[in-house]
């Protein structure tokens, strides 16, 4: 698994479960896999899964449930898109630059199409 | 699990490896052995494993003495060297002949191992190249489930998809009750698997911390100038790739190579920050007078330049 520079492994786990939760691929009480499980997959120190997982838990986004295990969150959704429109727009100054740089507007950005 | 106490080591009378040195390392981590050549990470690693004894101090591992030597202590140990002595067996007779003296051995584990590396029991250790004699005792060493695994350089041989491989068994295999220790060079190989990170130089420990607690002392990424504060500095594209002071509290992801290159240029500052763990609070007076220490000392690009051309004892 290569993981990006620009932040700690761990935020980058939690962004990767968001973004399951987001898209759907994880609903309200479904089980995430276990810390191990998740260590495995990853190949990363399943203290790392761990730091994940329990920042997931403080944003409200996963829970946990003695002798099962981490599910997801009833409000996950709305948790989830709280925690990274904020992540997201910490990332719109240097956007902003770049666009200022190039000389770009915001009318240039309509013009692109969506990936599918 | 490990309780090392003025530990001094020194081969003969005059070559001293270790000078009172102090270290604790716990259960249900992976500690990643760092630091530059001849420091003394093997044998630390013998050391931890009774096949070198110290000259003073004590180690102590589960409570007990490594130099005693006890059954009961060495079947909860599996030291596998760097280099292996290629022995005439199979990995089958191999496993017949000295599984039994680990009690916890795991057969099913080990049919899972082979299998994940492809390798084929039947044939003879001593026959295989290199890389697969490597991962045939690392298949054995994994299977012993032993308390303790000291690992020196187990990526070394290993082609590209084994590494991968074996990240996934050491994961796997790293349960709480375990303590593994994986002396490496090759730092990203075990990038996201190390942790805690220990840091060696000659006599002493330099650094003994969780990424978690590296990542809330230091600051890690690219800055477009350069400044009196930084520990450690590269060129990269769009200014310095730099190591420094995390003065507001943003967690930044450790760059290992980089963490370890600031430590050996800043040996002093690195024990004050990390083993005497000197305060941070408030964090800019501490930064702040540290910075002052460096530019009373010598300037990072001097230090830098000094270092190319040699260490600096």
């Amino acid at each position: 698994m290569e993981f990006r520079q620009d932040k700690p492994i761990y935020e980058q786990i939690a962004e990767y479960v968001c973004e399951k939760v987001l898209n759907g691929e994880y609903k309200p009480e479904d089980k995430i896999p276990s810390v191990r499980e998740f260590g495995i997959q990853l190949a990363v120190n399943p203290n790392t899964v761990m730091r994940a997982y329990e920042h997931l838990e403080r944003n409200g986004i996963i829970y946990s449930k003695r002798g099962i295990g981490f599910l997801i969150s009833p409000d996950s959704r709305q948790r989830a898109t709280e925690l990274m429109r904020e992540e997201f727009l910490q990332t719109v100054p240097a956007f902003l630059n770049r666009m200022k740089l190039l000389g770009l507007t915001f009318a240039d950005l309509q013009t692109v199409d969506e990936k599918p | 699990m490990i309780e090392i106490q003025n530990l001094s080591f020194r081969y003969g009378k005059h070559q001293t490896v270790f000078e009172q040195l102090n270290m604790e390392m716990k259960a249900g981590y992976i500690y990643g052995l760092l630091g530059e050549n001849g420091v003394g990470k093997t044998t630390l690693l013998r050391l931890l494993a009774g096949l070198r004894f110290p000259t003073e101090g004590s180690i102590r591992i589960l409570g007990q003495e490594p130099r005693q030597r006890t059954a009961s202590l060495l079947s909860e140990i599996y030291y596998l060297p760097e280099v292996i002595d290629p022995v005439a067996l199979s990995l089958n007779e191999y496993v017949k002949l000295y599984a039994p003296f680990y009690p916890h051995f795991d057969h099913g584990q080990l049919a899972h191992y082979v299998s994940e590396f492809g390798l084929n029991p039947a044939k003879k250790i001593s026959q295989s190249s290199h890389g697969q004699q490597k991962k045939a005792m690392m298949s054995f060493a994994l299977a012993c489930n032993t308390k303790l695994l000291l690992l020196d350089e187990p990526t070394s041989g290993m082609d590209i998809p084994s590494k991968g491989i074996f990240r996934r068994l050491i994961a796997q295999a790293a349960t709480d009750d375990k303590c593994f220790v994986i002396s490496t060079h090759q730092v990203r190989d075990l990038e996201n698997l190390i942790d805690p990170i220990v840091i060696l130089e000659h006599n002493q420990v330099l650094l003994n911390n969780s990424i978690e607690e590296i990542s809330r002392k230091l600051w890690f990424g690219i800055r477009p100038q350069k400044s009196d504060k930084d520990l450690y500095r590269e060129n990269a594209l769009g200014g310095y790739a730099v190591v420094g002071f995390n003065e507001n509290g943003e967690e930044t992801r450790v760059n290992i190579e980089m963490l370890f290159n600031a430590a050996i240029q800043n040996k002093e500052l690195f024990k004050r920050m990390f083993i005497k763990g000197e305060d941070m609070e408030p964090k800019r007076s501490f930064a702040d007078e540290m910075a002052q220490r460096i530019k009373g000392d010598a300037g990072l690009d001097e230090r830098q330049q000094n270092h190319d051309n040699g260490p600096r004892e």
